[in-house]
């Protein structure tokens, strides 16, 4: 009993987090900041997804942004494609009454049946989760880092198509997109007097990831991956399946980006081709170094407050180089994250009594 | 026919100058095992420090020095940085280089601007053109291919009859014996960036009045050169020629099937191929560090 309270204190202390930060944004009369800090949620479901990658399975992914974009995109592309001329009226009716499809007029009157946000959710998840799984199955198998490459190739193919295709609109993307009914009184949409559902939505989003990779971690799946991580000959040594953990971790840390990309598009009302862009994925996975690899919260954390900051353009011009330089200055002097680092300063400033402690650290 | 042959030229053009990208990256892999991500960064650097310096100096000191500073920024980067992070494993270095390539290029942006420049023609303007068999080509095209065949001659006796040369290999054979050897492998990879730096600084100055530099060039010229190499075999510096080659030529006729939009989709398209079909590439380099890894 009280390991389960011990377990589920920290999400606790989350959600009484996430209650009091909205308390004092709406004291402070800020609810400007609320757009950004859904934006910089939903992003920092992507980076906790690849934290799963990277820091659990031990392989780096430069495609997350193309992963974000797909789903986004097909999310975008479903609920806008007009299907009224193409479908015969009873089956549009019978379509509809299933709830798979949604009907109603544009801005001039016009018949509009689109797909709903649901299934066009669940189509863009199917769609990057198999497209995530061809893509990691060859590269997984291989030892060294193919999978950087692979997912590096893949990325900037999504970001080129989606520049050069009408059919994703070229550079302009996707606009229009409708918002997305999730229950009575709850959409996920950009309007003004939304921001506050819409915070709720995305932070429920989030803590449910965040409740979710810390079961898969804390699991005997989990342990497997970690042991990846220290060491794969190791591993595979215990009996370790480490090619398909590895495949499993990749696709499931996709699905997530996805998710969140579909969310943000419903969010936003549009998508553009820049959410592929390499410099995005190269972001995620700065957040992910940043936080200490295999540490969940620490990449939460960081991701939530840089990407909150970026957005809100503290960095100006040196956006990019902010990023850059955090990645050089985080990888080359705490290499297991800043928490660790403090953590490990701290101990070394106390006498000697502490350092058998310190020796049998794992070395990760 | 001349179309044809009108599409190889730009294809093998373009493919020269993938091709000693892809060197640059088989060098510093062999040697230290690191894939450099920052090494089309140094392709940008070579073009846009020549032309700064062609406003003050004839053009080709201009260039000499653009290609000697860039090899003394890569050299840097390796003693004063890289050197020291020796403990760090692959996934630390590959995340570093990466830092590295960014912070490379935002300089850039802020030491330039964000406008494209580029060298003048090393002959004759950017209307003339040469006839080869029906097909017209720029002059600047027999430059690059000049360049690039001068490079690989130069690299080839480099590493077969020179000290220097053989001290490198010995070092992407077997680091741990060529110290023993007494070659100082430390010292060899601050060279073996050096090297590379200036080869793609060099590359970066002969295709100036081509394709123009511009601050953020060196990202897609990184990933084409990275294909490039591995199509013909990550660590063996001279099987990237064939890549590149094969990577440019691909490239340029995909123009006549497919809109010119996705004309850089087909360079990753292949790299995909070449992973899933031929992971360790065309001609694998045997018993080098690079097979391990």
């Amino acid at each position: 009993m009280r390991a389960a309270v011990r377990h589920a204190l920290p999400m606790i202390a989350m959600t009484a987090g996430v209650v009091a930060l909205q308390l004092v944004i709406s004291a402070a009369d800020r609810q400007f900041y609320m757009t950004q800090l859904v934006m910089a949620l939903y992003y920092t479901i992507v980076v906790m997804g690849l934290c799963l990658v990277m820091g659990y399975a031990g392989q780096v992914s430069l495609g997350h942004g193309g992963f974000f974009a797909l789903g986004g995109y097909t999310s975008a592309i479903l609920t806008t494609r007009n299907l009224a001329a193409h479908l015969r009226p009873e089956t549009l009716q019978t379509l509809e009454r299933i709830g798979l499809l949604w009907s109603r007029t544009d801005l001039y009157g016009a018949p509009l049946a689109t797909l709903a946000p649901w299934p066009a959710f669940v189509a863009a998840l199917l769609l990057t989760g198999a497209v995530a799984l061809i893509l990691g199955f060859p590269a997984l198998r291989l030892k060294g880092h193919y999978l950087a490459m692979a997912t590096l190739g893949f990325g900037l193919i999504v970001y080129r198509m989606l520049l050069g295709s009408a059919f994703t609109g070229y550079a302009d993307g996707i606009t229009g997109v409708p918002p997305w009914r999730l229950a009575p009184g709850v959409t996920v949409s950009g309007a003004m007097d939304n921001r506050i559902v819409n915070y709720y939505i995305a932070c429920g989003f989030l803590l449910f990831v965040l409740w979710f990779l810390r079961n898969l971690t804390g699991s005997r799946h989990g342990r497997a991956l970690r042991s990846i991580h220290d060491s794969e000959t190791a591993a595979k040594a215990m009996g370790v399946n480490t090619p398909r953990l590895k495949l499993q971790a990749f696709v499931i840390s996709a699905v997530l980006a996805a998710a969140a990309g579909s969310f943000l598009t419903h969010f936003n009302g549009g998508i553009g081709p820049s959410e592929a862009d390499a410099m995005k994925s190269v972001r995620y996975l700065t957040l992910v170094a940043a936080g200490g690899m295999a540490n969940i919260w620490g990449a939460m954390g960081v991701s939530l407050a840089l990407t909150f900051l970026s957005l809100r353009g503290v960095f100006g011009v040196y956006d990019h180089a902010v990023f850059g330089g955090l990645l050089i200055v985080i990888v080359s002097v705490a290499p297991n994250g800043p928490g660790r680092w403090v953590a490990d300063l701290l101990r070394r400033r106390r006498p000697t009594v502490r350092s058998s402690g310190a020796a049998a650290e794992p070395a990760t | 026919m001349s179309q044809a042959l009108q599409y190889a030229f730009s294809g093998v053009t373009m493919g020269a100058i993938y091709a000693v990208v892809a060197i640059g990256f088989n060098l510093v892999y062999s040697t230290t095992g690191i894939l450099n991500f920052a090494q089309g960064e140094f392709v940008m650097l070579g073009g846009m420090i020549a032309v700064t310096y062609s406003r003050f100096m004839p053009l080709p000191v201009a260039i000499a020095a653009a290609v000697a500073t860039t090899a003394a920024v890569a050299a840097l980067i390796e003693a004063g940085f890289i050197r020291r992070l020796k403990r760090h494993t692959l996934l630390h270095m590959i995340i570093v280089t990466i830092g590295l390539s960014i912070v490379i290029r935002e300089a850039a942006l802020l030491i330039w601007d964000e406008k494209v420049r580029s060298l003048p023609f090393f002959t004759g303007t950017e209307s003339s053109s040469v006839r080869v068999f029906g097909a017209a080509i720029s002059p600047q095209t027999l430059w690059v291919l000049g360049t690039v065949f001068a490079i690989v001659a130069v690299l080839h006796v480099f590493f077969r009859f020179s000290l220097k040369g053989k001290a490198m290999r010995a070092c992407s054979a077997n680091p741990q014996a060529a110290m023993l050897c007494g070659i100082n492998t430390s010292n060899m990879r601050t060279l073996t960036f050096a090297v590379s730096g200036a080869l793609g600084a060099l590359a970066g100055c002969v295709i100036s009045p081509m394709t123009m530099s511009q601050y953020d060039m060196g990202t897609s010229l990184a990933i084409k050169g990275f294909a490039a190499a591995m199509l013909g075999g990550l660590g063996n510096p001279m099987a990237g020629v064939a890549g590149g080659l094969i990577v440019g030529l691909a490239e340029a006729f995909s123009v006549s099937v497919l809109p010119a939009a996705y004309k850089d989709a087909v360079a990753f398209a292949l790299l995909l191929c070449a992973l899933f079909v031929k992971p360790h590439g065309l001609f694998p380099e045997r018993g080098s560090i690079a097979r391990e890894a």
